[in-house]
């Protein structure tokens, strides 16, 4: 079974964000990078299936020079391959990039293909839908697990209050959600063979721009602070405060 | 021609909350644009819910009812949906940033050739175009962002706009919209629905939140939260921590790597604040806060805090809640 799995490099969940000099991107300096969360849960689900139904793991990236580090990490968990659309620069909106992930992925043999639910710097979570929409695939979104079978798939997915469970004929895509599997670390031995492993390259098309960022700012800050009181006691004034000032009971 | 389109979402018979949200929002643009306001309906007996529309501020009301259209499915929805745009021929189409929307949404801007914009914050129409605020890394950053061309599909985070008032004269024509979905046209076919026994709103959604975390010391002492969040007519979310260790179902988690949410009232219990949570919750209208510890960094961002041991305070202030609504 061939599966293509797609990760971002986005900046850690931890990372405190500061905007650069332009006014319009965030300041990378000393900002600690990783495989987009969901991306991480996406390709682990593919390894999975891989181990249990054979094929191959493709990890394909759209990003900069330095993704070639989230492409090593995607290799050394245990990607089979891996392909780097290099970008010169970003600020290509969810149709943008899904264009161009699309174009790699078609070149490619895909029974299965993978995203996160979302990237956690953009937060657009529609690449996933659009490259789908792109390759004529069905998709089946928020997927929490898969299993396959005689070329079918059947995912669960998180729908809203309840879960869903869609069948589906391959090839196809999914994007995961929580819980659809735990990544794993990768071993010294996968580390080690990952060095070995090429790293396919190819350039991207310089951005169309339908969307244009024009500045990116820190939201207001918070007041916050207000320490209503200490233990119990201080309930009641709370409750007065969440009235009268505040207006939300 | 109509100036935007909005895409209405239902459940159990009635428009959801979003719905007089998206049509608040698409009335202001749509007369900003000069233009009339299209209300697409799209579903299994929704027709019933069109006169609510009009009252809501539609002028033309779409419909496409249908039982292909009974459960969402991307395949069925898009294909109806495009029909409706194809009759409305809208600048810009508006849909809620829902579990449903961030699925159609993307299919309808593939599907349409049409610019995306998500999680809109704030619209406003530029002279080149849509211009709009949407929050980045979990709201950690907020991008201004143009959108140029023909058309733009844009989703509004839920709650962050004020719903439109409705007008009880107000009526509309109308249009049926021929779903067209054959059999097996729908590709991704849903079998089952597992554990649909709440009626909880999701969180994105929800007015007001209740979150417990690591100070809650175990999953055995969330039925103190739940008292609270009956008592206040909220939603239990949580914190990365205790997702992580079992206690609470992922679906509940608030945070980056979570939903990211804006209720009016967020109630943090046991909750310390690390950075990737205040990104989740940070732009709730009010953030109360309740910790042992007084140096806690959710107290930074807590409009009201109180220092002390939850295990006594949630029990006097669910006690107290619990009066207001009586």
């Amino acid at each position: 079974m061939e599966i293509v799995v797609c990760v971002k490099r986005v900046p850690d969940s931890a990372a405190r964000i500061q905007i650069a000099a332009d006014g319009k991107s965030i300041d990378r300096s000393g900002v600690e990078h990783v495989i987009s969360p969901y991306d991480e849960i996406a390709l682990e689900c593919a390894l999975q299936l891989r181990e249990k139904h054979g094929g191959t793991v493709t990890a394909v990236c759209l990003g900069p020079a330095e993704a070639v580090k989230e492409l090593r990490q995607a290799l050394a968990m245990g990607a089979d391959k891996a392909v780097h659309v290099k970008d010169a620069g970003g600020g290509r909106g969810p149709h943008g990039t899904a264009t161009v992930l699309a174009e790699a992925i078609r070149a490619r043999p895909h029974d299965v293909v993978l995203f996160g639910k979302q990237s956690i710097d953009s937060d657009n979570c529609a690449v996933g839908v659009i490259v789908a929409s792109l390759l004529e695939l069905p998709i089946v979104t928020l997927a929490v697990r898969l299993e396959i079978a005689e070329g079918r798939a059947t995912a669960h997915r998180e729908a809203e209050g309840g879960t869903e469970v869609v069948e589906v004929r391959l090839p196809a895509a999914f994007s995961a959600q929580r819980g659809l599997a735990e990544p794993r670390y990768p071993s010294i031995k996968g580390i080690m063979a990952a060095k070995k492993k090429p790293i396919e390259e190819v350039d991207a098309p310089a951005p169309a721009g339908a969307l244009v960022v024009e500045a990116l700012e820190l939201p207001p800050a918070r007041k916050g602070g207000r320490i209503v009181g200490k233990g119990p006691e201080a309930v009641p004034e709370l409750v007065r405060l969440l009235r009268q000032d505040a207006k939300v009971l | 021609m109509a100036a935007v389109c909005a895409f209405l979402e239902t459940a159990r018979g009635r428009l959801k909350k979003t719905a007089a949200q998206i049509l608040g929002e698409g009335r202001r643009l749509a007369d900003a644009l000069g233009g009339a306001l299209d209300a697409v309906l799209l579903g299994k007996g929704v027709t019933a819910l069109a006169a609510e529309a009009a009252r809501l501020g539609a002028d033309r009301v779409l419909v496409a009812d249908a039982d292909a259209l009974s459960a969402f499915t991307i395949d069925a929805h898009l294909k109806a949906a495009l029909k409706a745009l194809a009759a409305s021929q809208p600048r810009v189409v508006l849909l809620a940033a829902s579990v449903q929307g961030k699925d159609l949404a993307p299919a309808l801007a593939a599907g349409s050739s049409s610019a995306l914009l998500t999680d809109v914050t704030a619209l406003e129409l530029g002279e080149e175009g849509l211009l709009a605020r949407k929050p980045v890394y979990a709201g950690k950053a907020v991008a201004r962002v143009r959108a140029t061309g023909r058309a733009t599909v844009v989703t509004l985070r839920p709650n962050a706009f004020p719903a439109a008032a409705p007008d009880a004269g107000r009526t509309a024509p109308v249009e049926v919209v021929d779903a067209g979905v054959g059999p097996g046209e729908i590709r991704a076919v849903v079998r089952e629905i597992l554990a649909k026994a709440s009626e909880k709103l999701d969180l994105t959604e929800a007015d007001v939140i209740v979150s417990g975390g690591r100070g809650m010391k175990g999953p055995e002492n969330w039925g103190l939260l739940e008292k609270l969040a009956e008592a206040v007519g909220g939603v239990l979310g949580a914190s990365r921590a205790v997702v992580d260790a079992g206690w609470r179902p992922h679906e509940e988690q608030v945070g980056q790597t979570g939903k990211t949410v804006s209720p009016k009232l967020y109630i943090a219990v046991g909750i310390s604040g690390a950075i990737q949570h205040l990104a989740g919750m940070r732009t709730s209208r009010c953030i109360v806060a309740v910790n042992i510890d007084p140096e806690a960094p959710i107290f930074k961002v807590a409009d009201y805090g109180i220092v002390g041991d939850l295990f006594q305070v949630v029990p006097v202030l669910t006690q107290e809640l619990a009066k207001i609504r009586e």
